[in-house]
């Protein structure tokens, strides 16, 4: 059996940040990524990031990607990357399995952290299985990672920052948006992401939804409505619009199954996305050394998760006896950092969402 | 369709890869996936539900979702979304849970 002291479960901002701050501390760690290569969803986001300059705000998320990916192979001696890898068991005597290229594969690790980041949600609607019908941030890896277009005409289904931010470089790439639906009364993203669409000419259109698409083998139209406070469907409100893509953009799940493994103690909240491990302030699961990181433990902005990560990759680093040579000064930085990502009014539903989950 | 032109992206001229779909040969690119692939040529159905066999696309890109399942190189249930494209692969639309290898 491979013997690793950490092993760090996906290969996002969360999980390479933690990487750099436990090598920096001297604790050497085995990144698994499912994917074919490092960088979680920082690869496709051609924006700007907002936040603080220790944030790497105003730089692009590529940008920021290769910066974090960067980071970690500067210590080749330290951290280990291993790409086309799943976890396919998790036990708690920090037995991790995994399968790489058909390869079964068993590691001993003292400690584990997880950061398997979030999933798109899904939306229920009359045929909302149609290929033509997509996440969101699908849509975006499709167009920004490998330079395809979705389709011509799409119509954006949720106006937070992805979608916002995702109709927008939908356009950048030459694809007609017909319009973005939200189903409450309010634009959900920051409004400087949505009024760059509306100078654009980009409808988003507030109390409206998608109630069904057509289509035999890939989507034709689909029909939208609007919607009374209740977000009931108002009768003789239907819509019928031409569109070759939709793309879903309502809500992230935290990729959490994994600690179910464990049993560790779990809580579903609903402002953190869903189910969600109960964690101390140092991000530690009611399991010993199993700590968590980024959007698996609450869903937020790649900001966050790069913080949390350095924080996880620290205290862990600490836990088995590497103590960074600035631990203290880092952590209160940290702390702070992460206070600072949440505060103001957008924060105000993580802020309680998170109070709900510490022990 | 692939973009040509982008104001912040610039996508270099790589490599064409030839490979199998449903048994007739078709061109994707090198750091293509097999789903970005065969979107490329217009091709939006990769799998089909189990018991309805609705025909499924891609959705997720993450690997997470098994909506881009499709068997390649014989095996099935591979996450085409995740999977790069390589030189003569065999790529085949998936109807059933998929058999643990096909002998063709």
């Amino acid at each position: 059996m491979k013997q690793i002291d950490l092993v760090i479960i996906g290969g996002g901002p969360a999980g390479l940040s933690a990487a750099k701050m436990a090598a920096e501390s001297g604790l050497s760690s085995l990144i698994i990524e499912r994917d074919f290569k490092v960088g979680g969803q920082l690869v496709k986001q051609t924006h700007m990031f907002f936040g603080s300059e220790k944030q790497y705000a105003k730089t692009r998320g590529i940008d920021i990607a290769k910066i974090l990916v960067n980071d970690v192979l500067k210590y080749p001696e330290l951290i280990e990357i291993m790409t086309d890898t799943t976890v396919v068991g998790l036990y708690k005597d920090k037995v991790v399995t995994l399968l790489q290229n058909d390869k079964y594969i068993k590691v001993q690790t003292n400690a584990i952290i997880i950061a398997t980041g979030a999933s798109e949600k899904v939306l229920a609607f009359e045929n909302n299985d149609l290929p033509g019908i997509y996440g969101a941030g699908a849509v975006q890896t499709l167009m920004n990672v490998h330079g395809v277009l979705p389709g011509q005409n799409v119509v954006m289904v949720g106006s937070g920052n992805i979608g916002l931010i995702v109709s927008y470089q939908l356009i950048q790439a030459g694809v007609n948006v017909l319009c973005v639906l939200e189903a409450a009364s309010e634009i959900g993203g920051y409004k400087v992401h949505a009024s760059k669409l509306k100078r654009l000419g980009v409808d988003i259109k507030t109390s409206h939804s998608i109630k069904k698409a057509i289509g035999k083998e890939y989507l034709e139209k689909i029909v939208i409505g609007k919607l009374d406070d209740k977000w009931e469907f108002i009768e003789g409100t239907d819509e019928e619009l031409v569109v070759d893509s939709l793309c879903i953009s309502v809500g992230l799940s935290p990729l959490s199954n994994l600690l179910s493994m464990i049993e560790t103690e779990m809580k579903y909240v609903s402002y953190l996305g869903g189910l969600v491990p109960l964690i101390d302030k140092n991000h530690e699961t009611s399991i010993e050394n199993v700590f968590v990181a980024g959007d698996v433990c609450g869903v937020e902005e790649a900001s966050s998760a790069i913080v949390e990560g350095y924080l996880t990759g620290l205290v862990v680093a600490k836990k088995l006896g590497f103590v960074h040579p600035n631990y203290d000064e880092l952590y209160l930085d940290f702390k702070d950092q992460l206070q600072n990502l949440r505060s103001g009014p957008f924060g105000e539903k993580l802020r309680l969402g998170l109070e709900e989950i510490m022990r | 369709m692939r973009i040509k032109e982008h104001p912040i992206l610039t996508f270099e001229e790589k490599k064409e890869l030839s490979f199998f779909f449903d048994g007739k040969e078709v061109f994707g690119y090198e750091g293509d996936t097999i789903a970005s692939a065969l979107h490329a040529l217009g091709v939006k159905t990769l799998s089909h539900s189990i018991e309805l066999h609705r025909p499924r696309g891609f959705y997720c890109a993450i690997g997470n979702c098994s909506s881009c399942n499709m068997i390649v190189n014989g095996k099935a249930n591979v996450r085409t979304c995740v999977t790069l494209l390589v030189e003569n692969m065999q790529v085949k639309t998936q109807v059933n849970k998929g058999d643990i290898y096909e002998t063709n």
